[in-house]
């Protein structure tokens, strides 16, 4: 039998290491590529409190304590930046995140098993489009010539309108096509755990009188609440993370007002106009306050209820 | 009781036919769309501008696509991405497989430490200036490397392939394969990896979808057009009003420019169409181990 890990046998443990030191070649390569690739980056993020040259490396170059902290703060585009970044970020929160959720409840109640199937196949499809196409398309459709969305809108007696070049829309635009794309994809997770719902309790709820759609509110949903608990704890640690790359193929000169974020903000201060210690101290704000809200919200869910990451 | 039964039973349909009918919006939303760009890729340019294409192609044609296939650079980036999804594959497997099945092991020493040590990477990172240094300092800024090592193992893949050895892997056997004198090395390649034909299904099929609709690392790491993968391709086709004002004002940039733009008119439907293709004829045969993923994942997230 297996001896117990937590054995304080200094020797025994050795042993253990010797007999099973191929495992740990087994790790070289990826703990080899961690080491490089996310480490030693975190070692160079302290450019961020530098000067940086290229000539005089990471570590010849001068400090200058919280110099590009401050001017990020300073400039103009700061509140700019954070206001653009939180409205798509929160919309994607409340759109976003609950759509799956309903998606599934709904998916759940058909009874068809061969119409539910297609339903679900088909709604995972769109989630393997890549970005460029799916950016591609919402320009096509959303066109205001020809787009096929000003043609729906123009039988209400509405539009047309350039969707694409309003920064109003850009948010709106963003959060939907999401939806659109990813609304299947997340919505597995929920009716998985949906159908594995102990049917008992629905039998002793019928007997009990209780209507579909209150078991519906009063087992379906409370049995899929710690799965709900642990996504929306992922979901609030991102609030600040919304990805580069669909929001940087979607950007035009018209619409950015609404659509610079803080990580396209990121990419042009850094690699378009090489300020590598501005652009690094952008994102490392950005990581830090991601890494708070993660915490804190999962220190929230410990604290109101038995679900939370660790 | 014969009443509220029957109540119930009238409650029941009504949820019945709510759920069908929002089920069927559902599909025809996600549908429309895709019918709608295969449709126009078989269309006359001019149909579709002028709005004449609506559910079925108009004036069937495939100049469109005789475009595509004498535009070079788009078999370039074909090509290239084929090389970086099937190569890049590879070396995911390579580094993720071992490593998840050593920190499956409950006898491994070190194992939390281990397991600390990729799973912080999810939450915080360097960031994106102090990650392309470090590539550059490696000399890998504009060589196919950039594209295949720093991404060589993903974290969240590495946790579903770990789930699925603990929980699927009879936890006796690497006693037995000790006591047999058997090492580890042949204990994985020889039980383990046969044990586990689903799980690298979902991983290979995980990370091939990841390479193919790769963009933004080729977009930092990239400059020369030679070793583009596709979708950096599609991008400068597709999205070539998005980039106009990058446009200089030297007279030929600017009629290429121009050229571009008409063959853009032509061939931006067939693009989607080639390039999606791959992805979604492989999908309705592949959706389930997809699936399994998620779900495997889910267990212990």
């Amino acid at each position: 039998m297996r001896s117990p890990i937590c054995s304080g046998d200094h020797g025994r443990k050795m042993r253990r290491v010797t007999r099973n030191w191929q495992l740990y070649l087994f790790l070289l390569p990826a703990v080899a590529v961690f080491l490089v690739f996310n480490y030693y980056p975190m070692y160079g993020v302290q450019i961020a409190f530098r000067d940086f040259r290229a000539n005089l490396g990471i570590t010849g170059s001068p400090w200058v304590g919280l110099k590009h902290f401050e001017r990020f703060v300073s400039t103009s585009s700061f509140s700019l930046l954070l206001t653009n970044t939180l409205r798509i970020s929160l919309m994607t929160l409340f759109l976003g995140f609950p759509i799956p959720i309903l998606f599934a409840l709904l998916v759940n109640e058909i009874r068809f098993p061969k119409y539910r199937k297609l339903i679900q196949t088909v709604s995972y499809a769109p989630h393997f489009i890549s970005t460029v196409v799916m950016v591609s398309m919402l320009i096509i459709f959303l066109d205001k010539d020809y787009g096929i969305v000003n043609k729906a809108i123009g039988w209400f007696g509405l539009g047309p309108y350039d969707f694409m070049t309003k920064g109003s829309w850009f948010a709106s635009i963003y959060v939907l096509s999401n939806i659109w794309q990813n609304m299947g994809w997340d919505a597995i997770l929920y009716i998985a755990a949906l159908s594995s719902v102990d049917m008992e309790l629905h039998e002793a709820a019928m007997i009990d009188g209780a209507s579909r759609l209150k078991r519906i509110i009063h087992i379906n949903i409370p049995s899929i609440l710690p799965t709900i608990t642990i996504m929306l704890i992922l979901a609030c640690g991102k609030v600040m993370s919304v990805g580069f790359e669909k929001v940087f193929l979607m950007q035009n000169p018209l619409n950015t007002s609404h659509s610079e974020i803080i990580s396209t903000f990121v990419y042009k201060a850094g690699l378009q106009s090489a300020q590598y210690s501005f652009s690094t101290a952008i994102g490392l704000f950005n990581s830090v306050v991601n890494l708070v809200l993660l915490l804190s919200v999962n220190a929230l869910a410990k604290k109101l209820g038995e679900t939370s990451l660790w | 009781m014969e009443l509220s039964t029957r109540k119930h039973d009238t409650d029941s349909r009504v949820i019945d036919i709510i759920a069908c009918v929002l089920g069927g919006i559902a599909l025809l939303l996600t549908l429309y769309p895709l019918i709608y760009v295969i449709s126009a890729s078989f269309s006359e340019p001019t149909m579709v501008t002028t709005g004449q294409v609506v559910l079925l192609p108009v004036l069937p044609t495939l100049d469109g696509y005789k475009t595509i296939f004498e535009y070079g650079p788009i078999w370039t980036g074909y090509r290239n991405t084929i090389f970086y999804t099937v190569f890049g594959t590879f070396i995911n497997m390579v580094v993720t497989l071992p490593c998840a099945y050593a920190l499956s092991r409950k006898d491994l020493v070190g194992r939390n430490a281990l397991s600390i040590l990729f799973a912080f990477t999810m939450f915080f990172s360097g960031g994106l200036i102090p990650t392309y240094l470090v590539v550059k300092q490696l000399n890998m800024i504009n060589t196919i490397w950039a594209l295949l090592i720093p991404s060589a193992m993903s974290v969240w893949n590495m946790i579903i392939a770990r789930t699925y050895f603990q929980s699927s892997i009879p936890s006796g056997i690497e006693e037995a394969a000790t006591i047999d004198g058997c090492s580890n090395v042949k204990l994985f390649t020889r039980i383990v990896l046969p044990l586990s034909q689903p799980i690298i299904a979902v991983l290979i099929l995980y990370y091939a979808v990841g390479h193919w609709n790769e963009y933004f690392n080729a977009l930092i790491y990239l400059s020369n057009q030679e070793i583009y993968p596709l979708q950096l391709i599609l991008r400068s086709i597709l999205l070539l009003d998005q980039m106009l004002d990058m446009m200089d004002s030297d007279p030929e940039a600017q009629k290429e420019m121009m050229r571009l733009l008409q063959m853009k008119e032509a061939m931006k439907f067939g693009i989607i169409v080639l390039s999606t293709l791959p992805v979604m004829i492989l999908y309705p045969f592949l959706q389930k181990f997809f699936v399994k993923g998620v779900m495997v994942g889910a267990i212990k997230g």
